[in-house]
């Protein structure tokens, strides 16, 4: 039996809309012109205790809804969904007990009060007992280094910092699945690597379930072993990241600076997206042109300055990604 | 004990967390005072123009104004700002992730915020109209005590029950501001209905006498005019009970309904982005 068990769950939102200009905000007055918007149309996977999944795909995607609806907070429009045996929705108040939420881009500790008076609120919220709050408070200060914030007022943290206590506050009654929605966004790299760090060790050393959704790709490489590509509503691939990386990350990018003006290169396997003064950029497979020997070949015929290699982005990967599964983003 | 424990929790912690907005609540006094004068001007204008019998007498009135200056706090008219705040930011959706009954931590907090609110504005209010009014040698227009002990007893009471109607009429207009994703239509809209039915504008008695039992009846009276009209003695009795009870059974039916129409509007809670 696994943990999480999401059976063809499906949500549409009502919206309301008007045509745009003064004519339409009149029009709209009398008449509402209401539009159904399918944010999820049918999605199934599971999860075995101790995974840890990555959700990516664009914004709208659905990533959010699915999250929302696993976490109980909103009502699917159909299908079926369980939590450890409890439908999150119906039997709500029991299963919010057994989870840990982070949204990155709200926060749930209390704005005016010092970080620790915020966690003793959620202890007597979730009702944890003295001793075992106690312990997993010093765990988690251990953990995420916490000490010297625990007296500060959230408002007065930065947002690494609360991301951290944001983290904590949602471990403190020992879920054991933990989601977090976008837990990166807006961070920089140190407190990015702090994070990452954090739930990679909550789920190889305790055991926490996780599911978790981000527009970093590097999230994604430094966490998670299964990925569940998301976009229009629909899955679209649910693979191990490597499988993923080899069926869409393979292209590579090679950035060189000449010394003088740049050669007209023409290797096969290696295409010339763009030039400019000294400088050309090149796009090739490392299936078919390793890319040391590439390197190797232009070195041994021109004088470099410099060169830089790197991986598309995600953004890229994924509209390359939708253009080979014949899906565009609404 | 540990199921109330949340709420309780929350309670405590939005009521701290309130009673340090001192410079709020010495400028609402401030207010406070100053409407006081002119509503009780108007009165002292009222019952020297007019010889005719009245269903209060002059300082009775003047009791009324100030306990009313005083308590304006436990007047349901606006909805919880915090409440306002997470609707327009998204942070609902927290509030649903607690393992909590939403209703009650609502209530809990709105609760907090009321009484934290008019606390210190009805101490100040006392003391001010009370023994500085008669001071500057206006002992007409002071706010006398209770009518007798038994009075200040069931006013006690009283007033600890329109706490609790009136956290349940804000609840109202917290779910109102939930649908509608802004606190300010339901806030304007209820304001009037608020003012004039509880009695803070004019007295209820002073309404036509055919009007009596349905003002009595209805829920807004629990607000202002029930607890002052014991405050002062003009109900006593068994009538003083049937008015507290009256309160009681409001808060229950508003409770419920109250409770029933946040669990369905949360059912088809919609949190966009993100």
């Amino acid at each position: 039996m696994p943990q999480i068990l999401v059976q063809e769950l499906s949500k549409s939102y009502l919206v309301s809309e008007r045509e745009a200009g003064t004519w339409g905000a009149v029009k709209g007055l009398v008449r509402r012109r209401r539009r159904v918007i399918e944010a999820l149309k049918g999605i199934s996977f599971s999860l075995e205790r101790g995974e840890l999944l990555g959700f990516i795909g664009p914004n709208g995607a659905g990533k959010s809804t699915t999250i929302k609806i696993l976490s109980g907070i909103l009502r699917p429009s159909s299908g079926s969904c369980e939590v450890e045996g409890l439908v999150p929705w119906r039997d709500r108040i029991q299963h919010v007990a057994r989870i840990g939420v982070v949204f990155g881009q709200r926060t749930q500790l209390w704005w005016d009060l010092p970080v620790i008076e915020g966690f003793e609120l959620l202890r007597d919220i979730y009702r944890v007992d003295e001793a075992d709050y106690r312990k997993s408070l010093d765990a988690m200060v251990t953990l995420m280094r916490l000490e010297r914030l625990l007296d500060q007022p959230v408002r007065q943290l930065s947002l690494g910092q609360r991301m951290r206590c944001e983290i904590a506050a949602a471990m403190l009654h020992r879920p054991e699945i933990l989601f977090l929605d976008e837990p990166t966004i807006g961070l920089d790299a140190p407190s990015k690597l702090a994070v990452r760090e954090f739930v990679g060790t909550l789920n190889r050393e305790a055991g926490v379930t996780v599911i978790l959704t981000t527009h970093d790709m590097h999230d994604i490489e430094a966490l998670a072993e299964r990925v569940i590509v998301i976009g229009n509503g629909v899955i679209m691939a649910d693979t191990s990241f490597e499988r993923l990386r080899a069926e869409v990350l393979t292209e590579r990018r090679l950035l060189i600076d000449f010394a003088g003006k740049a050669p007209a290169l023409e290797i096969p396997g290696v295409r010339v997206r763009g030039r400019e003064g000294n400088s050309i950029e090149l796009e090739f497979d490392p299936r078919q042109v390793p890319a040391p020997e590439l390197i190797g070949r232009i070195t041994a015929e021109y004088d470099l300055l410099d060169f830089h290699l790197e991986q598309p982005r995600i953004e890229e990967v994924i509209a390359h990604f939708y253009k080979l599964h014949g899906a565009t983003e609404a | 004990m540990t199921s109330i424990r949340p709420y309780l929790t929350v309670f405590r912690m939005r009521f701290v967390l309130m009673l340090q907005y001192r410079a709020a609540a010495i400028a609402g006094f401030g207010t406070q005072c100053w409407w006081g004068f002119i509503k009780v001007m108007v009165f002292a204008a009222f019952f020297r123009s007019s010889s005719a019998h009245q269903p209060m007498n002059f300082a009775e009135a003047v009791t009324y104004v100030w306990l009313g200056q005083a308590f304006l706090a436990l007047l349901p008219w606006l909805s919880d700002p915090d409440i306002a705040q997470m609707v327009a930011s998204g942070n609902v959706a927290y509030e649903r992730l607690r393992p909590l009954d939403t209703y009650f931590f609502w209530y809990a907090r709105a609760m907090a915020w009321m009484i934290a609110r008019a606390l210190p504005r009805a101490l100040m209010m006392f003391a001010f109209a009370c023994v500085v009014v008669p001071l500057f040698g206006m002992g007409d227009w002071r706010l006398r005590l209770p009518a007798t002990p038994e009075a200040a007893v069931l006013f006690v009471g009283a007033i600890a029950v329109t706490v609790m109607l009136s956290s349940a009429m804000v609840m109202f207009l917290n779910l109102g501001c939930v649908i509608t994703l802004s606190e300010r239509g339901v806030n304007s809209l209820v304001v009037p209905f608020v003012l004039i039915l509880s009695g803070n504008i004019v007295p209820l008695p002073f309404f036509p006498n055919w009007m009596q039992p349905l003002l009595f009846a209805q829920p807004f009276a629990g607000l202002v005019d029930i607890p002052y009209r014991i405050y002062f003695g003009g109900l006593t009795g068994w009538i003083a009970f049937a008015g507290i009870a009256q309160m009681l059974a409001w808060t229950l039916v508003l409770g419920f309904a109250g409770r029933r129409a946040l669990s369905a509007v949360m059912n088809h809670l919609q949190v966009q982005g993100g």
